[in-house]
């Protein structure tokens, strides 16, 4: 009874999300006003109605009610009840309500926005947003419902919604076959939601940027207005994406945090684009110029982000990710190419109302080097894209299916992602309109020196490989040249305002939050690059079978195998094998590790359990391979020394603390200088008394 | 003038791009192959980076820990996933493809530690070179179990 509720909420919301877009664009051409307010009202209904559907499913999931095939997929009765509930993203059907939902909330809160002064753009967002909420919800309706029950018809078990014949009955399995143990990990909960926040999220600049298209408000209003959302959904992305990396780095148990899987450039691609458009939409509105470009941006972005949604539950590409084949598959890739062409269709009409108001006219401008950027963005794009559909174009032409792995990637893409860096560094202190090499390299030359000293350095100290060096050099570039625009910043304003000098940093950064909100995640990225480059370059590993006693070195470390421990914990369903390991470096000892595997009854499948240290210099990572249990001669690790690799997670916080800055809202300026103004009548009213 | 300048800059990028992409597909490029086309290619194959799929056979898996040395053999499969789809999934597949000994097989060797998803009827997808011992020497080993994870439908026995 309860499916079939969940199941008639979702056809409701369905029918709710189909008529708020027909009432939307019969009320803008009609010119009711009635009709787009019942538009909207149906619009902000879909928030409530999903809601209730998603508890109904939680409430499924954490009652054990096998009945419904995908609670029979994803939960298990051994699983805890925090996993239950997250399960809900655990397999497609509930991801896909998932993402609806969010889409939901999302869309509600536009809608409830001050819209005063945009009320033309309005019915459009509604239309683009209820168009892409119709299309999720019918994909759930019609192919992957999280409702559907099992039924027992003539001995046999049919998956279906209602009852598919007369003498049907409702068939409960025992126990569910429980979330790949893979997936039973704090990371996990929180990564698919992550990246699909970001990917939600940018359906509202999307909606905006289709609506000025439409209405022919092609000014930069809708960037203006999207620009915090752009934000929220790049924080969420990134966040996504690198809450991704440390799953695999603590769970996967392969030393690595990133495989260029397919799935992973899923997630990655309308992330280069939104980070393309973050810098390109601030050309606009301060130049005028790109209009075009952020246009399609936009556009790429959006199908991106449907792309990338369908990818990582669809199995189309081989990959950890997936887990099953899905009947969706060309509806997704209908609805994608549908969008892109509607909207490009779209655009091509508004061509001439978007052109430039200012023309590029110096190769060294802070528009000319941004738009630089965007080139080496869209170029990494394409070679992500190209790497991922190669197998596919290389059947098609040549008859034989050829596959690019991670070298291809990283060859590839280093000189694009050096660029950027080198980028990070010069394109803030070039100035808008013009400038010259002189001007550029007064700006520039103390940071040069100071990153070329850091360098020479590092090749006396540490390596004299010639990639990282490339790659610390330019790393040392953006820090300098980043930390002494905010020294030069704060101590201008210091002189002029007679501040001391951390009042002045404060509030230079306060004032201007975007611009110092964007270095501090120039820092982060640079901190990042820091950890990449270590892990990359400077991985070391060795493997052995160790007797109790015994040890193995690496680097400076030395690990010596202590003791082993099995044990069954028939609660969890999962079988425990512990060793313990003692840590020294250059004979100091430092502690112990243990490594350990898991093997889960249900799933029959171990996981591997890395025993970590973590410093600013080097991980030592450890990881179980194997056990002799009766006689217990030995056991054998493989030992991984992952050089600088926290930087990449330090780097990543850095980040949060960034974009949290440049997105915090910044008082409305007409409410601000009205505030200042009746403080200067006040201060004025009380000297005159 | 400006226009020029600003074109030329971009085609020297999107030529440097072009080159990249080029010559890093070339230099990393795997050919997908199935144990009858590495067969069928005979000599040719040998130094060739290939990635080769197949069915593991669970009586021919050897670990030797000491070494970390693991050998194991692959039956035929087709690479055709329509192909699979009709003859009934991939569980089915690797069943027979396991269990028909007319199937041709390749023995592959690899050095680390013994996956956890490695058993008998898992697909494993291998990428390295083949030596002139005809043994596969695999860099990469990656295995997918279909029956874990997309049996969709539970066994009835299951009840009552």
């Amino acid at each position: 009874m309860i499916a079939e509720f969940g199941f008639g909420i979702l056809v409701v919301s369905l029918i709710v999300t189909v008529y708020s877009g027909i009432a939307a664009v019969y009320g803008v051409l009609n010119k009711s006003a009635g009709l787009v307010e019942s538009a909207r009202r149906a619009q902000l209904l879909t928030f409530p109605l999903l809601t209730l559907s998603s508890i109904v499913l939680i409430y499924l999931l954490t009652n054990n009610r096998f009945e419904v095939s995908f609670v029979y997929e994803v939960t298990s009765r051994s699983m805890p009840t925090y996993l239950q509930v997250t399960a809900w993203w655990g397999g497609q059907a509930g991801s896909l309500l998932f993402w609806s939902w969010l889409l939901a909330v999302f869309t509600s809160a536009v809608t409830l926005r001050k819209w005063d002064r945009d009320i033309e753009f309005l019915p459009w967002v509604i239309v683009v947003s209820a168009i892409t909420l119709a299309f999720f919800l019918g994909m759930i309706v019609f192919f992957e419902n999280p409702f559907t029950r099992f039924w027992l018809v003539d001995g046999n078990v049919v998956p279906s919604m209602f009852a598919p014949s007369a003498t049907a009955t409702v068939f409960t399995p025992q126990d569910g076959q429980g979330l790949n143990p893979l997936l039973r990990h704090p990371g996990m909960i929180i990564h698919p939601p992550m990246l699909y926040l970001g990917f939600v999220a940018y359906v509202v600049p999307f909606a905006f940027a289709i609506a000025a298209l439409i209405t022919g408000r092609t000014d930069d209003r809708w960037t203006r207005i999207t620009r915090r959302w752009s934000l929220w959904a790049w924080l969420f992305l990134t966040l996504g994406l690198v809450l991704g990396g440390r799953w695999a780095y603590d769970v996967l148990g392969w030393g690595g945090y990133w495989g260029w899987d397919p799935v992973e450039i899923a997630a990655f691609m309308p992330w280069l684009t939104g980070t393309a458009l973050l810098h390109s939409t601030m050309i606009q509105e301060k130049r005028g110029m790109l209009k075009h470009w952020n246009m399609i941006l936009v556009i790429l972005t959006y199908a991106l982000v449907v792309f990338g949604t369908f990818l990582t539950r669809s199995g189309v590409l081989s990959s950890v990710h997936s887990f099953a084949n899905s009947p969706i598959g060309p509806f997704f890739m209908g609805f994608v190419t549908l969008t892109l062409v509607s909207s490009i269709a779209l655009l091509i009409k508004r061509w001439p109302e978007l052109q430039s108001e200012n023309e590029m006219k110096s190769m060294l401008s802070r528009e000319a080097l941004f738009l630089l950027n965007n080139l080496l963005f869209m170029s990494i794009l394409v070679i992500c894209f190209w790497g991922v559909i190669y197998p596919l174009i290389s059947e098609l032409f040549t008859g034989q299916k050829v596959t690019v792995g991670p070298p291809y990637y990283e060859r590839a893409t280093g000189p694009l992602f050096a660029g950027l860096l080198f980028l990070m560094a010069v394109a803030p202190l070039s100035a808008w309109g013009h400038s010259t090499l002189q001007t550029l390299g007064r700006a520039i030359w103390k940071s040069t020196l100071a990153a070329a000293v850091v360098t020479i350095f590092l090749t006396i100290t540490y390596t004299q490989n010639i990639y990282a060096l490339v790659g610390f050099f330019l790393v040392a570039l953006v820090l300098f040249t980043t930390g002494h625009e905010f020294w030069r910043g704060a101590s201008a304003r210091q002189k002029s305002q007679g501040e001391n000098f951390f009042a002045a940093l404060t509030r230079l950064m306060g004032r201007n939050r975007r611009r110092y909100g964007g270095y501090i995640i120039h820092i982060s990225m640079a901190l990042m690059a820091i950890g990449i480059l270590g892990i990359e370059i400077f991985q070391k590993e060795t493997q052995g079978t160790l007797a109790e006693g015994e040890s193995l070195n690496i680097a400076n470390y030395t690990v010596t195998y202590r003791e082993l421990a099995s044990w069954n914990s028939p609660g969890e369903g999962v079988n425990y094998t512990r060793s313990v390991v003692d840590i020294y470096e250059n004979g100091v000892y430092l502690g112990q590790l243990a490594p350990r595997i898991d093997y889960y009854y249900d799933a029959e499948q171990n996981m591997t359990i890395p025993g970590q240290r973590s410093t600013f210099r080097d991980d030592l990572y450890i990881l179980l391979v194997d056990w002799q249990p009766v006689s217990s001669i030995g056991a054998t690790f493989k030992i991984y020394v992952n050089p600088l690799v926290n930087w990449l997670w330090i780097g990543s916080i850095v980040f949060l603390f960034g974009i949290i800055f440049a997105a915090w809202p910044e008082k409305d300026p007409a409410e601000v200088s009205v505030r200042r103004k009746s403080a200067r009548d006040n201060r004025q009213a009380s000297a005159a008394d | 003038m400006k226009i020029n300048k600003f074109f030329m800059g971009g085609a020297l990028i999107l030529a440097g791009v072009v080159y990249l992409i080029a010559s890093s597909t070339q230099a990393n490029a795997e050919y997908f192959m199935t144990v009858d086309e590495l067969i069928a290619d005979g000599d040719n194959a040998y130094g060739k980076s290939l990635r080769l799929s197949g069915a593991v056979i669970g009586d021919t898996v050897q670990y030797d820990p000491e070494t970390l040395t693991l050998t194991f053999e692959i039956a035929h499969v087709t690479g055709d996933n329509k192909e699979i789809e009709r003859q009934g999934g991939l569980a089915l597949v690797l069943f027979q493809a396991v269990n028909d000994p007319t199937r041709q097989r390749v023995k592959i060797q690899y050095v680390g530690p013994k996956p956890d998803l490695l058993r008998s009827e898992a697909q494993a997808i291998v990428t390295g070179k083949l030596n002139e011992d005809g043994v596969f020497i695999a860099e990469e080993l990656l295995l997918k179990c279909p029956t874990r994870y997309d049996e969709a439908v539970p066994e009835q026995a299951a009840s009552n």
